[in-house]
């Protein structure tokens, strides 16, 4: 008897692992009211940076997006540059023309050479917008989340498509911390009214099936939202979303010689807060796309 | 008085009584720091224990704390291998007294320093004890690897039977010469964590080798921190496998063909690490493959001498033994079963992974995101260290002579639990390749569920054995006055 309910119960378990996911569950809505065509200025000059808080210097001034870039922009820059040529499509994804990295040998470099790469993908479930043939469109309720699933490639796509470039290293963390070395854009402590991070129990995560799902743009202002206070979690600039929610890509390009990943900053909604410290680096190769992954542009 | 000087005397003078020492120490600091970070960090239980306990927890500052964290988990667990090496293996008294006493004296100011200056704002008078105590650590080793030595004609085997004449010289012992080349080259390896320690320590600039993993070119410091950190795990590995090669007694033809294996793995394992910040770091991994195979098939001679004993006297009433007979002989006494059985599940979840991860390096995991690969390297440490301290706890618990039911449960849960938690560790490790991010939050769950059950009934059964040896300490005849006066080389199996 006790081997059957042993049995039974492991049983159990491993069901419960391969439980089905409804990845295009649809979310709540809330409009936190914060204007994603909106700019920061972000003047030249020393600041604390690193971990370390060692002294750098951002040389020009430079305006920065003040969230993320949203699906619905994105779809609206898909649907343009789809009619002007600038990107094509393939049977499974929409895809740029890029001219190539620099390559220099180095151990575990990857050869990037001139040639069309993937912006976003056409036919994965976790993509927040549809294809029907001929246009894109937002899937209902995603409108004003960060757009996700989106390569290197179809980042700079974007920024390059209205005149802007992505964030240097550099530029993206002195937007999202100021001057004063501070860990995280708001400050030195973190807590769940803060950020959309792994665990943080805001209303769109669902840990028991979908796990943690992106928050609004914005989403983080002070505002409560159906009982879910939050704080008003701004960089010193101005800026929403510099922790959590979704990695963002950066621009720059070989940061170090036989260095073929592309950073990214910010940590997202599937990582714990440790990832939302602003100097905390993650990497993928530039064609990689994924659910937690996002940008914003600089001009 | 009285009362206390007995406790006293068995607890820092016994070989029995320190190991307790050690393992309440990790046991007291498991408990306590493990509340920071996974289930308990998400249930809210890190945040009480922050504010009541009154720690400084700077965000800046979360990789020197694990880093000072882990050291002084590790020096205790050493700590436990010098005792028992000193029990075990023939040495001058005095060698034996004042590398435990320093090792002793080095691993508590370590930790209790360590963790003071990490975790409770920064006392550099706590930072400058902590780094004496590590130094005491250092010197312990240094001592020990003296008493170790293995030309020392008081410590050679007799001489062969048909040795000519009468000044033939006596053979070495290769076991001793084993465990001299691995205390050797952990005292050598642990300069390469300790000169880029105090090079990045001095300003608490440090980082995790997992954060550098991706960069092409790396400093020499870093690099001789990534070394440092794969080989002294490797070296507390090789040195717990001969601890429990000489408990049960490793003899025969195996053992003389394991121990040149293990003593040229050893050093070729440790030439090929030291050769990372070097020049060499480009055949570097050539050479630490070709040290690793021979020191891990000196452990696997060891497995089959083991089992095959097991065996052997499990049914030395049986004429001819079925295979079911055997199996039920091999797995009669967990204890005895459990380490080398963990040896070879080690290989599933630590070896195996690290090399295919290896093999496979640029076709599959330089294509997902660092983080993932951050996952990835973090188990598999975790599980490598964990392996570890669960060989240990099943040799404890002979060492504190479990018998029948009991010994069995305990032994039992240990390795039931433990290879749980490590399997759902490895599936979580491995998950990218098998499922997509957006559809894993099922598997996920469930192997985070499996991985506390495992971690929490192990962490469960070693709060009751604390609490049971506490309340024995109080009894006037427990069985700590036996134990103070056994030693481990009086109860090879």
């Amino acid at each position: 008897m006790r081997q059957l309910i042993l049995t039974l119960s492991l049983l159990i378990v491993a069901l419960a692992a391969c439980t089905p996911v409804d990845v295009a569950a649809p979310p709540p809505v809330y409009d936190p009211g914060v204007d994603p065509t909106a700019w920061a200025e972000v003047p030249a000059g020393p600041f604390l940076a690193g971990q370390h808080r060692e002294e750098a210097t951002v040389d020009h001034d430079f305006e920065i997006m003040v969230t993320d870039v949203t699906v619905a922009q994105y779809v609206d820059f898909l649907n343009a540059a789809l009619e002007d040529g600038s990107v094509k499509l393939t049977d499974d994804a929409v895809v740029v023309y890029y001219p190539g990295d620099p390559f220099f040998g180095k151990k575990h470099e990857m050869r990037i050479d001139p040639g069309d790469y993937v912006v976003v993908p056409l036919n994965d479930p976790a993509s927040r917008f549809t294809f029907d043939g001929q246009a894109f469109s937002v899937q209902p309720g995603w409108e004003n989340h960060p757009m996700t699933n989106v390569s290197w490639f179809g980042a700079r796509a974007y920024c390059q498509h209205y005149g802007w470039r992505l964030p240097s290293e550099l530029e993206w963390e002195k937007a999202a911390r100021g001057t004063d070395g501070r860990s995280y854009p708001w400050g030195e402590e973190i807590t769940r009214h803060h950020a959309n991070f792994y665990q943080s129990h805001d209303p769109f995560e669902d840990m028991r099936r979908l796990g943690s799902r992106t928050t609004p743009v914005g989403f983080y202002n002070g505002e409560t939202y159906d009982g879910f206070q939050t704080e008003n979690a701004v960089s010193p600039y101005g800026l929403y979303d510099m922790a959590g929610n979704v990695w963002q890509w950066i621009g720059d390009v070989q940061p170090q010689e036989g260095f073929s990943d592309r950073l990214m900053h910010g940590g997202s909604k599937d990582t714990y807060e440790m990832d939302l410290r602003v100097w905390v680096r993650n990497s993928a190769p530039p064609f990689y796309y994924g659910p937690g992954v996002g940008f914003r542009c600089t001009r | 008085m009285q009362f206390i000087r007995d406790r006293f005397n068995y607890l820092f003078k016994s070989t029995k009584g320190l190991i307790l020492v050690a393992i309440a120490m990790i046991a007291m600091e498991t408990a306590l720091f493990g509340m920071l970070s996974g289930p308990m960090a998400e249930m809210g239980v890190r945040d009480f224990v922050v504010r009541t306990l009154h720690m400084d927890l700077r965000p800046a500052e979360r990789e020197g704390r694990i880093i000072i964290l882990y050291h002084s988990i590790a020096m205790a667990v050493v700590a436990i291998e010098v005792y028992m090496v000193t029990s075990l293996v023939k040495m001058k008294e005095l060698y034996r007294t004042i590398s435990r006493l320093l090792i002793t004296v080095g691993y508590w100011m370590a930790m209790i320093f360590g963790m003071a200056f990490a975790y409770w704002g920064h006392n550099w008078a706590f930072h400058g004890l902590y780094i004496a105590g590590l130094s005491l650590i250092w010197f312990a080793g240094v001592l020990l690897t003296v008493a170790l030595w293995p030309w020392d004609p008081a410590y050679r085997l007799p001489r062969p039977a048909g040795a000519k004449g009468e000044h033939a010289r006596r053979p070495v012992d290769m076991e001793r010469a084993a465990f001299f080349a691995t205390s050797l080259t952990t005292v050598l390896s642990a300069l390469f964590g300790a000169v880029p320690g105090s090079y990045f320590g001095n300003g608490f600039n440090v980082f995790t080798a997992e954060d550098v993993i991706r960069l092409p070119e790396k400093t020499t410091m870093q690099y001789s921190i990534i070394g440092h950190l794969h080989i002294m795990l490797a070296l507390i590995a090789i040195m717990l496998t001969l601890i429990i090669g000489r408990w049960l007694n490793f003899k025969g033809i195996l053992h003389k063909i394991a121990m040149p294996l293990i003593i040229l793995g050893t050093i070729v394992l440790n030439l090929g690490v030291w050769g990372v910040p070097t020049p060499l770091e480009h055949i570097a991994h050539t050479v630490i493959y070709v040290g690793a195979t021979p020191a891990m098939l000196g452990a696997l001679m060891l497995v089959i001498y083991g089992w095959d004993r097991m065996i052997r006297e499990g049914t030395a009433d049986l004429a001819r033994p079925s295979a079911w007979q055997k199996i039920k002989a091999l797995v009669r006494d967990p204890l005895r079963f459990g380490p080398l059985w963990q040896m070879v599940f080690m290989n599933f979840t630590v070896s195996g992974i690290g090399i295919f991860f290896a093999i496979r390096l640029d076709e599959i995991f330089r294509f997902w995101p660092h983080r993932e690969e951050h996952i990835e390297l973090t188990g598999h440490w975790h599980v490598l260290a964990a392996i570890i301290a669960t060989i240990i706890l099943l040799y404890y618990g002979d060492i504190i002579g479990l018998k029948g039911k009991l010994r069995k449960l305990y032994g039992w849960a240990i390795i039931i639990f433990s290879d749980l938690a490590f399997a759902s560790v490895t599936i979580f490790e491995i998950k990218r390749l098998f499922i997509s991010e957006a559809e894993q939050q099922p598997l996920v769950n469930t192997v985070i569920l499996l991985m506390d059950i495992g971690l929490g009934t192990l962490l469960v059964v070693l709060a009751i054995v604390m609490v049971w040896r506490l309340t024995d300490l109080f009894k006037r005849q427990g069985r700590w006055t036996e134990e103070g006066r056994q030693e481990l080389a009086e109860e090879v199996m």
